[in-house]
């Protein structure tokens, strides 16, 4: 009697548990229509609209929020996803674990409007997997009325002044707080050697206990809303969040910032790589850069589509670092780093 | 020729789901955890305990290897936070499965339709609606600061105490159904008899509620407590990622760490927990069965 009772009130409750969305459904490929991957709050829905307008094809969009989501979800698998977008950094990582369709983008009508120095790109030089999306720089935020002091280095961030204890908002993901701390303390990005990653590791300890929350979604929110004064923050999320609120200043400091390009691709495997091309080579037309940048308020790498920008865009700080600006872009984190990436990560968190 | 019952085929199809979605994953899981990683995300050969032996021996930055004590630290909070959670949705749970009980039919349906309608929406979605209520210019701060009882916002949001209530707010469901389902059968003679025989309230709680009620109550705490120790989203969301649990370490190394071994190997770790508490549970009511006869 009593195992039955258990077994009933298991049943009754098992229907409920199913319904509990533990895992993500992959995405079903259906034909004509082209599904997108790409980073959360970064792909213009008017661009997307334009597409569908000229081509005739539908377009999904799904997002994650770190290249290892990406990196993970497509080594485990075919996800159906046509096109992904892939940080500068992490391209060599996916080329040579054969996740990306060779595209030869330089035969395409449009590539001859990329800018030349974007052209040839040290993690894809001749552009046989990629094209650029949009790039930017990695520095922080502060709200100038909490502390109206002069700020131009990232000690600001790493060794906060007293006023920012509890406020500081950090990205989500290792490689990115970590390659800020070692730029900081003027280390070599994806940094092996162990003196200095326990300086690191002292570094992010100290700034504990001024962290609110270390996650990379929901920054422009959080810093509007004051929720954090002060965040890890790429430039053009820095540029919407300074429109909503005009204390709020992006810092261009003296150690410099670490650069990145997230870039176009299509993962092997892409149920509809033939439109998926149509795209790429749409993607390099100066206006629909334009639209893309005026969304994400990030730089694009096609000359020309500055006139189509909105003028507070072309003007906008954030947008135009200063010409002596030191921008380090990661050559890509090995194994070893990304190990004791992890062991920083996971003791900072212990 | 062995002539099998037409009971077999009708289990067939249950053996199946069971087998299919409940015993190929966890044996592909535990291949996984006794093979090594490869650094891009994956599982390579050859087989090694090395999985095992990262739970509490890691390598140094300078590549020797360590004493680490964290991933005990980290198990034995999730663990705690799990029980915490389960005693909690109980105390929560229980009177409330009572209270439905204890209405019209009709009303009943209502309430248990109540019970379960935070299921019609999205767990994530759920708890960023959460965060929209605990934080800094969140409702709670927002309205305590306008009746003027605060000046500084009250820190709800991001710490323990904020997981916690995204774990028992998220399993409650599950502790109430099971308790409802056991109660709705109970003889209310029993109860009369228990008065008639000079009962006093808490008598007939502990003596002639509790025991009859007690499957649906092991039934609850094992469906709180499974979840609750692997849970990973309320830790990042409420929890603001600073503090690991095994879930989130978990997903973090099938993420940003790519060592699918070691989350695998982590993964049975939570397993054989709750392996562990199915057993003492069964255990247990087998020995008060005993005791009764």
């Amino acid at each position: 009697m009593k195992a039955q009772n258990l077994l009933l009130a298991c049943g009754l409750t098992a229907g409920l548990l199913a319904a509990l969305p533990l895992a993500q459904p992959a995405q079903a490929a259906d034909a004509g229509v082209l599904h997108i991957f790409n980073w959360t709050d970064y792909t213009s829905p008017e661009l997307l609209k334009k597409f569908t307008k000229e081509t005739g094809i539908k377009v999904t969009l799904d997002t994650y929020d770190s290249n290892e989501t990406l990196l993970a979800k497509l080594k485990a698998g075919t996800t159906g996803y046509d096109l992904v977008v892939v940080s500068d950094d992490f391209v060599k990582i996916f080329v040579n674990q054969n996740l990306l369709e060779k595209v030869d983008a330089s035969q395409m009508p449009n590539f001859k409007n990329l800018e030349p120095r974007w052209q040839k790109r040290d993690w894809d030089p001749t552009a046989e997997y990629t094209v650029p999306w949009q790039w930017g720089t990695t520095s922080f935020t502060y709200d100038t009325k909490v502390y109206p002091q002069p700020v131009d280095s990232l000690g600001t961030l790493f060794k906060p002044p007293s006023v920012f204890k509890g406020q500081v908002g950090m990205f989500g993901s290792p490689s990115e707080v970590i390659n800020l701390a070692l730029l900081y303390q003027g280390y070599p990005l994806c940094d092996t050697d162990p003196d200095q990653l326990k300086a690191t590791l002292a570094l992010l300890e100290a700034q504990k206990p001024f962290v609110k929350l270390y996650n990379s979604d929901g920054i422009i929110d959080r810093l509007t809303s004051g929720e954090v004064t002060m965040s890890e923050q790429w430039s053009g999320d820095a540029e919407r969040a300074r429109m909503a609120k005009h204390s709020l200043r992006y810092v261009f400091a003296k150690e410099g910032g670490v650069g990145w390009m997230d870039n176009l691709a299509i993962p092997v495997g892409a149920p509809d790589v033939a439109n998926a091309k149509k795209f790429i080579n749409f993607m390099m037309d100066p206006e629909n850069a334009a639209i893309e940048s005026n969304f994400a308020g990030y730089q694009n790498a096609v000359a020309g589509s500055n006139k189509y920008l909105q003028p507070a865009l072309a003007s906008a700080p954030e947008f135009n670092p200063p010409a002596d600006y030191k921008i380090v872009f990661s050559p890509g984190c090995n194994a070893k780093a990304t190990k004791d990436f992890d062991r920083i990560w996971t003791l900072l968190r212990k | 020729m062995i002539k099998l019952r037409p009971v077999f085929w009708l289990l067939l199809p249950a053996v199946g789901v069971i087998f299919v979605f409940g015993a190929i994953p966890l044996l592909i899981s535990l291949v996984y955890s006794f093979l090594t990683a490869n650094p891009y995300g994956g599982v390579a050969m050859p087989p090694t305990f090395s999985s095992y032996v990262q739970m509490l021996f890691d390598q140094d930055f300078d590549g020797s290897l360590v004493f680490m004590p964290d991933y005990i630290w980290i198990a034995v909070r999730s663990l705690y936070l799990a029980l915490l959670t389960t005693m909690l949705s109980l105390a929560v749970g229980f009177p409330v499965a009572w209270y439905i009980v204890c209405q019209s039919p009709n009303r009943r349906k209502v309430l248990l339709t109540l019970v379960s309608l935070p299921f019609w929406i999205n767990t994530l979605i759920r708890t960023y609606c959460w965060i929209l209520i605990l934080r800094d210019e969140g409702l709670i701060n927002g309205f305590l600061k306008w009746l003027g009882i605060i000046q500084h916002p009250l820190p709800l949001l991001y710490n323990q105490g904020a997981i916690l209530l995204g774990l028992v707010y998220t399993f409650l469901p599950f502790m109430v159904l099971p308790i409802y389902a056991t109660l709705e059968r109970l003889d209310p003679r029993l109860i009369e008899a228990a008065y008639d025989l000079y009962a006093n309230r808490w008598q007939l709680f502990r003596r002639v509620i509790w025991p009859l009620t007690k499957p649906g109550i092991a039934a609850g705490t094992v469906l709180v407590f499974a979840p609750a120790l692997g849970a990973f989203l309320q830790p990042d969301l409420l929890g603001g990622g600073k503090q690991l649990l095994i879930g989130s370490l978990i997903e973090m190394q099938f993420t940003s760490s790519r060592n699918w071994p070691f989350g695998a190997a982590l993964s049975m770790l939570v397993t054989f927990a709750v392996l562990v508490a199915l057993a003492w549970q069964s255990r247990r009511s087998k020995a008060g069965a005993e005791a009764r006869a």
